[in-house]
């Protein structure tokens, strides 16, 4: 089995070589991106599904010449869970990006493109399979350093070079935490294999409070997500799409691998969790709502299904004292809503990315009535979007519906003693229901300003689907999503080993039932769901009928009775928005602006709203700011002149003499 | 008795260095200070020496003693220098600094674990006094000439420290670095003469454009 993984990940290294070599074969070249994912994909689903089946873990060790670490792959359910949505959505993703890029200008830099997205896909893998805090550290630095060169893919605009940096400086910080998590750890333990970090080295909850600023820098948990409004609008729309849809979830992985090492979990590590989903939810969703910017609004929708992923595992966390099914409910809940996010959110971004394309900018003010141009991308982007509302037929409901169903249980009164849970289970029913609500608002703003209504501007007007290589991923990812909510019940029972693998102590011994009783239960959602669309469809049908020999007349949709009615009088994003913006003045700082209307007879006037992200300017920038201050003033040794650099030079070497003559 | 009196006019030697203000003098200091090393190195070398230690030597003091001045008085010459007006650190300070300097050499000299076999403290010290003179020439001194000779000196405490510490074959090691410096000394005199050239001057402190 070992055998399939490193195959896997050599074809995501030749394959991405391959993109840089292809030498005079331009056509042969955007193929060899795509094909080569799809051959790692099928390559790792093998053990994958081994493992997931309830095969024995796959472990490999090789030598290696470096004097720490080793070179230690393991492929566990945790592992295997997070690797699906990595195998899922890597080659859709290379297969749109090969259409997307295939009018692109600067054929070396797509190649680039090509290398390093497989060299994302190959470091995200690479990072679930790694075994050592070493080696880990490696894939880690090989993930987030493709990424970068991702985002900085149109490097001519200043924006996109500022996003870059910004995204480098991210995840840096958050690099460094992991380096001292794991030097302490290897400190502790003795080694740096992740077997021998059993207990966490004595010190859990400083590896814990390292892990979680370490991890969740990467993951974007609210405070620590600057980076992902700023890198997600300047990568290219794939690459945006695998990045939030996947590469955040690593920071969730690497979160969980290390609590799966602790022998205990202290409750206040349950409410740093719902405390972080909380905040990053309602956080994340209402920065959402206020934004323009299409790519930038579902950057911040990533933000919020973290915070929803934070809940679940929050609420798993005070479940494992309980003896009832709440943990292993709310753990498998979280461990689906990766797998259901890193789907939808892939589509979002490719329809997004479409649009894009066809329209060539991601102002949503002056987009709308894009549905009947693009029948395919807006029809994919309808199911994505309700699935990412949580609405019930489609994938993001199988998943909330499992969180939910754990926080029912912690507070149903059956006698749980844990007031944690209790009061956990209020806040996160509480949360979920309020995210729930206002990311639908928020998909609603975004469906209806993009692809309803009439063309906000002269830019709409030549739209048209994209080809089939972009329209294809599009298609499937929507038909994924509809496909993992119907079929809820196989996902829930599938996801379940994996859940049972976070806690061994706790969740391997409680039973598998409370999982299949969800999963039957499911299964009526299901048979609800054919049920309804069968009935949709006789409608339809009948619909088709009665108007078959008639003359149908359509008009525009924002007719309304005005005279000199124009498309710019209808709800704007911004509009639609404005009441939360009022609602929420007090969180958001939205800063309004332009000439008003005045007077009788009012002339032109205009009408501006920007939000600056909170953390951005009133925590990052002025700490940054004091620190570049710091190091301007050290700057001052820079003299210039030789002879004051060999006077450094001679300072400390007298120092040092002098220092070991004393 | 004779190793005594070399170590004392090296110190006096060495002090003139660091309160001389004319360029020429540093010259003439650099070359006298080479030739009383090479001596040093000859009376404190222990048994009779080969003959190919004796074309070493003399080697290294033709060079040092001749060759290395002669090429410095020409650069001196043609770029028409004769005293450094404005030093960075005054003569008189640089004086007490050369005295401050003498005692922490001779301080470090006693303090400085020694390997079996090596020569006198003075030896040592007095190695160290010429190494601090050459890097205070260097920090101080502003004309570029004077850094050239400041690199010169330091060299020279080198040469003279191989031998106190009864390093293996010190002689050869030495011929190859005097090679280095003879062309580093070559080079500096035609970058000299261009930066006169091309500024009018050679006040390195001057030379800041490329800091960054």
């Amino acid at each position: 089995m070992a055998f399939f993984l490193l195959m896997s990940l050599l074809a995501y290294l030749l394959s991405g070589a391959g993109a840089l070599l292809k030498g005079r074969h331009p056509a042969w070249g955007a193929r060899i991106v795509p094909f080569g994912s799809l051959a790692a994909s099928l390559f790792a689903l093998v053990p994958v599904v081994y493992v997931l089946a309830g095969g024995s873990p796959v472990d490999f060790r090789a030598s290696w010449s470096l004097p720490v670490g080793s070179f230690h792959l393991h492929l566990d359910q945790l592992s295997a869970w997070f690797a699906l949505p990595v195998l899922l959505v890597s080659p859709i993703v290379s297969f749109y990006g090969a259409g997307y890029l295939r009018h692109h200008d600067r054929p070396l830099e797509t190649d680039a493109c090509g290398f390093f997205l497989q060299l994302l896909a190959g470091g995200m893998l690479f990072v679930l399979l790694a075994s050592d805090g070493l080696l880990f550290l490696f894939a880690w630095e090989i993930m987030s350093i493709a990424a970068f060169f991702l985002v900085v893919f149109e490097h001519g605009d200043d924006d996109v070079r500022r996003a870059g940096w910004v995204y480098l400086v991210a995840t840096h910080l958050g690099t460094a935490f992991l380096f001292a998590m794991f030097v302490l750890l290897g400190g502790m333990c003795g080694s740096f294999d992740f077997a021998d970090f059993e207990g966490l080295g004595g010190v859990p909850d400083v590896v814990f409070i390292l892990a979680v600023i370490g991890f969740g820098a990467k993951a974007g948990f609210f405070g620590l997500h600057v980076w992902l409004p700023e890198a997600h609008p300047a990568a290219p729309s794939h690459v945006s799409g695998l990045m939030s849809g996947v590469m955040i979830k690593t920071g969730i992985y690497g979160l969980l691998r290390v609590m799966v090492l602790a022998n205990d979990w202290p409750a206040w590590w349950g409410w740093t969790f719902i405390g972080i989903g909380v905040i990053s939810g309602v956080g994340g969703v209402i920065y959402a709502l206020v934004q323009h910017d299409f790519k930038r609004l579902l950057a911040y929708s990533s933000v919020e299904n973290i915070g929803i992923i934070c809940l679940g595992i929050g609420v798993g966390v005070f479940g494992i004292g309980s003896a009832g099914p709440v943990a292993r409910l709310a753990m498998a809940g979280a461990l689906l809503h990766v797998l259901n996010h890193a789907v939808f959110k892939t589509g979002l971004f490719l329809g997004a990315g479409a649009v894009i394309q066809a329209v060539g900018t991601r102002d949503l003010d002056i987009l709308g009535g894009l549905q009947k141009r693009m029948p395919v991308t807006g029809l994919s982007f309808l199911v994505a979007s309700a699935a990412i509302c949580g609405l019930p037929p489609l994938n993001g409901f199988v998943s909330e519906f499992l969180i939910y169903l754990a926080s029912y249980w912690s507070v149903l009164p059956q006698g749980f003693p844990s007031v944690n849970l209790r009061v956990g289970g209020f806040v996160v029913i509480s949360s979920l229901a309020l995210i729930g609500g206002l990311a639908a608002m928020c998909f609603t703003k975004v469906y209806g300003t993009v692809f309803l209504g009439e063309p906000r501007s002269a830019r709409v007007a030549g739209a048209a689907d994209p080809e089939p290589c972009m329209a294809v991923p599009l298609r499937i990812v929507a038909a994924l999503c509809v496909a993992f909510g119907l079929g809820g019940s196989v996902l829930m029972l599938l996801v379940s080993p994996a859940a049972a693998r976070i806690h061994p102590l706790a969740l391997a011994a409680s039973d598998t039932t409370p999982l299949r009783d969800a999963a039957l239960f499911y299964l009526n959602v299901t048979f609800a769901v054919c049920a309804l669309a069968a009935v949709a469809y006789g409608l339809v049908r009948l619909r088709g009928r009665l108007l078959s020999g008639r003359a149908v007349r359509t008009g525009p949709t924002w007719g309304c009775g005005y005279p000199y009615g124009t498309p710019r009088m209808q709800y704007t994003a911004s509009s639609f928005a404005q009441p939360l913006v009022v609602a929420f003045r007090s969180f958001l700082r939205t800063e309004l602006g332009g000439d008003w209307p005045s007077g009788y007879l009012p002339g032109p006037s205009d009408f501006r709203t920007h939000t600056p992200g909170l953390f951005m300017h009133r925590v990052y920038m002025p700490v940054f700011a004091a620190f570049s201050w710091a190091a301007g003033w050290m700057r001052r040794i820079q003299h210039g002149g030789t002879h004051a650099y060999v006077f450094y030079i001679l300072l400390a070497l007298a120092a040092v003499l002098f220092w070991s003559l004393l | 008795m004779i190793d005594q009196s070399i170590i004392a006019l090296l110190l006096l030697v060495n002090l003139r260095m660091f309160a001389t203000s004319r360029v020429d003098s540093l010259v003439r200091c650099v070359a006298a200070q080479a030739f009383l090393l090479v001596c040093l190195a000859v009376v404190t070398h222990e048994g009779s020496l080969s003959w190919e230690a004796w074309t070493f030597l003399s080697v290294t003091g033709l060079v040092k003693c001749a060759a290395l001045p002669a090429l410095m008085t020409r650069a001196l010459r043609s770029a028409g220098i004769r005293r450094e007006v404005e030093p960075l650190v005054g003569y008189r300070v640089s004086l007490f600094i050369g005295l401050a300097a003498t005692g922490f050499s001779v301080w470090a000299a006693e303090k400085l674990p020694m390997p079996a076999g090596a020569a006198d403290p003075l030896v040592v010290a007095v190695a160290l006094i010429s190494m601090i003179t050459g890097i205070f020439l260097i920090v101080a001194r502003r004309k570029a000439i004077s850094q050239a000779i400041g690199y010169l000196a330091m060299e020279n405490g080198i040469y003279v420290l191989a031998p106190a510490l009864a390093v293996h074959g010190p002689l050869i090691v030495e011929t190859g670095v005097l090679l280095d410096v003879f062309v580093g000394v070559f080079i500096m005199g035609v970058i000299i003469l261009h930066i006169r050239q091309e500024f009018r001057h050679i006040d390195i402190d001057r030379l800041s454009e490329l800091k960054d």
